[in-house]
């Protein structure tokens, strides 16, 4: 139990986490899958970025003279996150356009209505 | 040397389908070359990325294993672009050609980056990557069914990946590391120390159902048939021979490089691998046997097919996984040359791809009917075909493991039977004589088509007959991971 006080941030990221998988795989309107795997993907971030921090340290940028490594914080935890940033943005930017495509053709982001109706037309 | 890990990984943007044919030749040669250097001397090496030593940089690590399958994925590669030439230009909006051959290349260099690469979060940008490419060249034929298929395969494989970055993030807390090198060496202190027992498992879990998801591993494969099945042909050779297989590759790697064997087996998660794969192969079968359309039900045969794949990672031993490795190349050479082939069939039945369309179609294009007989015949294992031999390995391979032996030869011999109850119809159906006023009309020769599936058939005798050589570099190869 305290454990779970002490890492509240990493305790927040699982939970957020849960909550973007379920939405991403449960959700019948095709945004709201978007919005979950938004939720899902900065989750992974922020439990990276709170990994990454340690209080009291700088940031590491050196200004003049060299200081004592352990003076500052391992920069490799925020490149990950930024590169992961610069892929989700990238995947969320495809399936949004996915969705329009799909909605212009069938004026609905509902995936099972978007099912049935390519049924109904039948399928090729 | 050097450029021929680098150069393959820097080809992007190529504008059209010559320059995008040239990539892959190249790419081909330069494996090609490599497979020559260091087949031979039986040596693996790593290369540095950048200017950046080991610790912090971005490394690249060749071996046997690695020149092998990266030789087989440009070759395939260039083979299916030339066999779904006609349908490409004809399935594709004019003004998106270009596009779409972009994409292939990004296929190619993501998938050759995933068989190169030798750091964990380098592998998840390019699973990204090769993730966006595939949707796109499934949309690329811009029709309802594809559409929706490509809704599905993005969802699924967001969902994978979401898994993989959540697994891989775990790991770089307990270890520190990135490079697959210090990764292992953490790993087995850790192991060793007792210390983070639970995470670590729970990390391998995520990493196995991620990966396992995007490539359409049992419970996770209800995507595949329809974005394989309705995607234009090149599309459909690529994705089922070599897309699926690239994340599979990538998972073998990491257990060797990066878990080690050892420590996989004791964490049982072989187990649970094993039991998906047999499942696989036999729900892939029965979907297989249901289906009239050809193309989904050569796309149920991937998901029967890549279930062979984890029953032989699922064995845990070396043998088990250098049959799996040998699967892959069967089936990264069979398998396009069906779609190919089925697609050219059915162009002289105005693109009816359902198979009672299809009576007799053998005899409009005799070349594409015999391509299909052949890798119907290597699907279903008979001797002299590659995936006799891919069978026969596996047979061999479960004998340490008594209980494993039993499931493994019972369900080979099962799966067998369904594939023949599926293969043998549609041969049957494609060779006899149409009825009264269905014959189609004869389609013209494609000069592309024909080398492609007559270097496809070659391909499938050479891993048939001549498996040895290619078998030693894979065992040399998964010695030196």
């Amino acid at each position: 139990m305290e454990n779970l006080l002490i890492n509240h941030y990493e305790v927040a990221a699982v939970i957020l986490f849960g909550i973007g998988f379920l939405n991403l795989l449960l959700q019948n309107n095709l945004v709201k899958k978007v919005i979950g795997f938004g939720i899902m993907d900065n989750a992974v971030y922020l439990f990276l970025a709170s990994q990454g921090y340690i209080e009291g340290r700088l940031a590491p940028i050196l200004v003049g003279e060299t200081a004592r490594a352990a003076d500052y914080i391992n920069p490799i935890p925020a490149g990950l996150v930024l590169t992961g940033i610069v892929v989700s943005v990238s995947v969320t930017a495809f399936s949004l356009a996915l969705i329009q495509r799909l909605y212009q053709k069938y004026k609905t982001v509902n995936f099972d209505e978007i099912v049935q109706l390519a049924r109904q037309k039948g399928d090729e | 040397m050097i450029s021929g890990i680098v150069t393959p990984l820097l080809k992007n943007g190529k504008w059209a389908y010559r320059l995008s044919l040239f990539a892959c030749s190249a790419g081909l040669v330069l494996s090609g070359v490599l497979l020559g250097r260091i087949g031979p001397r039986n040596e693996s090496f790593s290369f540095m990325m950048g200017h950046f030593p080991a610790p912090w940089g971005n490394e690249l690590s060749v071996g046997p294993l690695e020149a092998v399958l990266a030789t087989a994925i440009c070759f395939v590669m260039l083979l299916a672009l030339l066999g779904g030439r006609r349908d490409i230009f004809e399935d594709v909006l004019p003004e998106k050609q270009k596009l779409y051959f972009i994409m292939m290349d990004e296929i190619l260099a993501a998938l050759l980056a995933l068989t190169y690469t030798n750091d964990i979060f380098t592998a998840y940008v390019f699973i990204e990557i090769s993730t966006i490419a595939a949707c796109a060249i499934v949309m690329a034929k811009d029709s309802s069914a594809t559409m929706v298929a490509t809704m599905r395969y993005l969802i699924m494989s967001l969902l994978g990946s979401g898994l993989v970055l959540l697994g891989i993030v775990l790991l770089y807390c307990i270890t520190g590391h990135l490079l697959f090198p210090n990764l292992q060496q953490r790993v087995l202190e850790l192991v060793a120390t007792g210390q983070y027992a639970m995470p670590l498992t729970v990390v391998v879990g995520l990493i196995v159902m991620g990966l396992g998801i995007k490539s359409a591993m049992f419970p996770f494969h209800l995507w595949l048939p329809p974005a394989h099945g309705s995607a234009t042909t090149a599309s459909s050779s690529v994705l089922s021979g070599l897309v699926v297989k690239g994340y599979i590759i990538l998972m073998i790697r990491l257990f060797y490089k990066v878990f080690t064997i050892e420590v996989i087996r004791s964490l049982r998660i072989t187990n649970m691998v094993f039991l998906f794969g047999l499942a696989g192969m036999i729900v892939g079968s029965v979907g297989a046997i249901k289906e009239e359309h050809i193309k989904r039900m050569l796309a149920y045969s991937s998901v029967a097919q890549l279930g062979y794949v984890f029953m032989g990672i699922g064995l845990g031993t070396d043998v088990g996984i250098m049959a799996a490795c040998f699967q892959i190349l069967v089936h990264a050479c069979t398998k396009p040359m069906l779609f190919g082939c089925a697609s050219a069939l059915s162009a002289g039945r105005h693109h009816n791809k359902k198979l009672y369309a299809l009576r007799g179609a053998a005899y409009e294009n005799k070349l594409a009917g015999v391509g299909f007989t052949v890798g119907a015949l290597s699907m279903i294992g008979i001797p002299l075909f590659g995936g006799f031999a891919a069978k026969v390995f596996f047979a061999s391979a479960t004998m340490a493991q008594p209980v494993k032996m039993w499931m493994t030869l019972l369900t080979l011999a099962l799966s067998t039977v369904l594939n023949a109850l599926y293969y043998i119809p549609a041969v049957t159906a494609l060779w006899s004589k149409p009825a009264e006023g269905e014959a189609g009309e004869k389609q013209p020769a494609d000069p592309t088509f024909a080398v492609s599936t007559v270097l496809f058939i070659l391909a499938v005798f050479f891993l048939g007959i001549c498996y040895q050589p290619v078998v030693t570099l894979i065992q040399n190869g998964l010695a030196l991971l």
